[in-house]
């Protein structure tokens, strides 16, 4: 069936496409601008000079550090999830043992523990153990808020693996270690790089657990970065929005060439 | 099919033995329960373990320092005799459900348009799912600059935005809030009726082209009905995200004017960890739990999601 062209929706969708275009546009524009420029003209304008020196200032503001910080957050969440996650979902797909399909429910209920409601304990856990202002200590509950997600993303995978596949492998005498780097870590790699992706952007963009759990210039993460700078320079608008363009970069790159991963993983996040 | 009775549950007395030989050959392969062990010890401790803890130290008094005392049920009674945690839980209700109104219709009009095959859809698609790969700080940051009363767009289109300063008021800090939330989360939603608007079947609509039903009629007497599990699980995402918003609260407006656009999630963080008093916090972190628990259980009852088979019934 040929599908009509629903104007109705091509206009909405045409506005829509204005008001998330219009301020990109306008972040981007700013910080080829000199501040007295983008003063004067006013930010819709189109710019008339070109300057990187809102770049050089976002650097020289500590930037540079911060996305250090945020990269090792990043790789830490990343291989703790890794990790965890797909023998987890393994389990939860092939287990027989009723403790399995409990833990599944038990994950989907984590699914609706907002981390805001756990902070403080969390706060006073990290504390305890002696992490804070330490990067570890945002590692481990961001890495732990990002399971239920990408546990529900991969099981999804898993279960597309046929079940002749394992009696094949059974049949040979395998023992569930092996089936599992033979057989379920091969078929389920689109599932893997999903939550890959996923889990770093979560990590890449978190907020809560390093504004609760570090103080330091030395553990700033990006995010944190971006607020202070705004607290601090608020009036330098440009160099505001070049922090901002840079810690949207790593993001932009991610996307460009992982659009697929990223985009089933939300697809599966919503819709499952 | 072969494996439809092995994936039935062992019912209960154990009936391993009474099951068919190959079932038990097939068994042999599968991981035990100690697979799942390291990540729900993981998550336990740092989502279910401390869901617990934030019970236990609502009954205590605690300021960071030292150890947490028992005081019974004095948290409680001070929350429930102060006037800005009840304005808190009503600006709360208000941003889910302005929240709810302004996204839920633009984003099932815009998923089920990119749900098409028009040519420019990919192109478009992209560019609107970049809103949600951005950090909310990063989003506050960029629409606090762009709404810079001086030098922000308010200023320069002076005769749609008057003196500019829109953060200035309650309406419109929580105009703005609202907005930024549209622009930040829609895309999201899009993206899920993008993908359940995908999978509604042809068929369905050839039958109700035969019988002369025109656009605007299928949108309303397809489209819609067979959105409507989505529409729930949506909804749902929203009331938790809508409850739960902080970045945007403490960068764009840092709860103000006054206690204006004070909603109980930032509420819970100025008690906390602006004035250390963390057995409120605690009790305040509870209530966002209930709240949260109790309007997923309403919109889940109202809706009959909980009675439905499937909407693809009669097929």
């Amino acid at each position: 069936m040929k599908t009509r062209p629903n104007y109705l929706a091509g206009i909405g969708s045409f506005l829509w496409l204005l008001i998330v275009a219009i301020p990109l546009y306008v972040m981007i524009s700013g910080t080829f601008q000199t501040r007295a420029e983008f003063g004067d003209n006013g930010p819709l304008s189109f710019p008339t000079s070109f300057t990187l020196q809102n770049y050089a200032d976002a650097i020289t503001s500590g930037f540079g550090r911060y996305f250090l910080n945020t990269l090792v957050v990043t790789v830490g969440v990343v291989a703790i999830v890794l990790l965890l996650v797909p023998p987890l979902s393994y389990a939860i797909v092939r287990s027989r043992s009723r403790a399995a399909s409990f833990v599944f429910r038990f994950f989907l209920l984590g699914l609706a523990i907002p981390a805001q409601a756990v902070i403080v304990p969390v706060f006073y856990l990290i504390n305890t153990v002696g992490l804070y202002d330490n990067l570890i200590g945002v590692i481990l509950p961001t890495a732990a808020f990002a399971l239920p997600i990408c546990t529900l993303i991969l099981s999804g995978t898993m279960r597309d693996i046929t079940g002749e596949l394992y009696e094949a492998m059974a049949m040979d005498g395998a023992s569930p270690a092996r089936a599992f780097f033979r057989l379920v870590l091969p078929l389920s790699k689109g599932g893997i790089s999903t939550i890959a992706v996923f889990s770093a952007l979560q990590a890449w963009n978190g907020f809560l657990f390093p504004l609760i759990l570090t103080q330091s210039e030395s553990t700033r993460v990006v995010t944190l970065g971006l607020f202070n700078f705004q607290t601090q320079y608020g009036i330098n608008i440009p160099g505001l929005l070049a922090a901002v363009t840079l810690s949207m970069v790593p993001v932009l790159l991610v996307y460009l060439f992982a659009r697929r991963a990223l985009v089933q993983g939300l697809m599966g996040a919503g819709g499952k | 099919m072969t494996t439809l009775a092995t994936r039935r549950r062992p019912a209960p007395g154990g009936s391993t033995v009474s099951r068919p030989a190959r079932s038990g050959a097939s068994s042999v392969g599968r991981p035990g329960f100690a697979w799942a062990l390291p990540a729900t010890i993981f998550f336990a401790l740092f989502a279910l373990v401390p869901l617990v803890a934030v019970a236990v130290l609502s009954f205590t008094s605690w300021s960071g320092l030292g150890d947490p005392e028992f005081v019974g049920l004095d948290n409680w009674k001070t929350l429930i005799a102060d006037p800005v945690m009840l304005k808190s839980l009503w600006l709360s209700l208000l941003f889910i459900a302005l929240g709810v109104v302004t996204q839920t219709p633009l984003s099932i009009l815009l998923g089920v348009w990119a749900a098409g095959n028009q040519r420019n859809r990919a192109v478009l698609s992209a560019i609107y799912f970049i809103p949600l790969l951005l950090s909310s700080a990063a989003i506050s940051v960029l629409w606090r600059a762009l709404l810079d009363p001086n030098f922000g767009i308010p200023g320069q289109l002076s005769w749609l935005f008057g003196d500019g300063n829109l953060l200035g008021t309650q309406t419109g800090a929580i105009g703005v809030l609202i907005f930024v939330g549209m622009w930040q989360f829609t895309p999201f939603h899009t993206l899920i009726y993008q993908g359940a608007a995908k999978g509604i079947p042809h068929v369905l609509y050839q039958a109700a082209a035969i019988d002369g039903a025109g656009m605007v009629r299928q949108f309303f007497s397809i489209t819609l009905p067979q959105l409507r599990n989505t529409a729930i699980t949506s909804i749902i995402l929203m009331v938790v995200g809508g409850l739960t918003t902080f970045e945007t609260v403490l960068i764009l407006t840092n709860g103000g004017p006054g206690t204006d656009t004070t909603i109980t999630a930032f509420y819970m963080y100025q008690q906390a960890f602006r004035s250390f008093d963390f057995g409120v916090g605690s009790a305040i972190a509870l209530v966002l739990v209930i709240v949260a628990t109790a309007i997923s259980l309403v919109v889940v009852k109202v809706s009959g999601y909980d009675k439905m088979n499937s909407s693809l019934e009669g097929l």
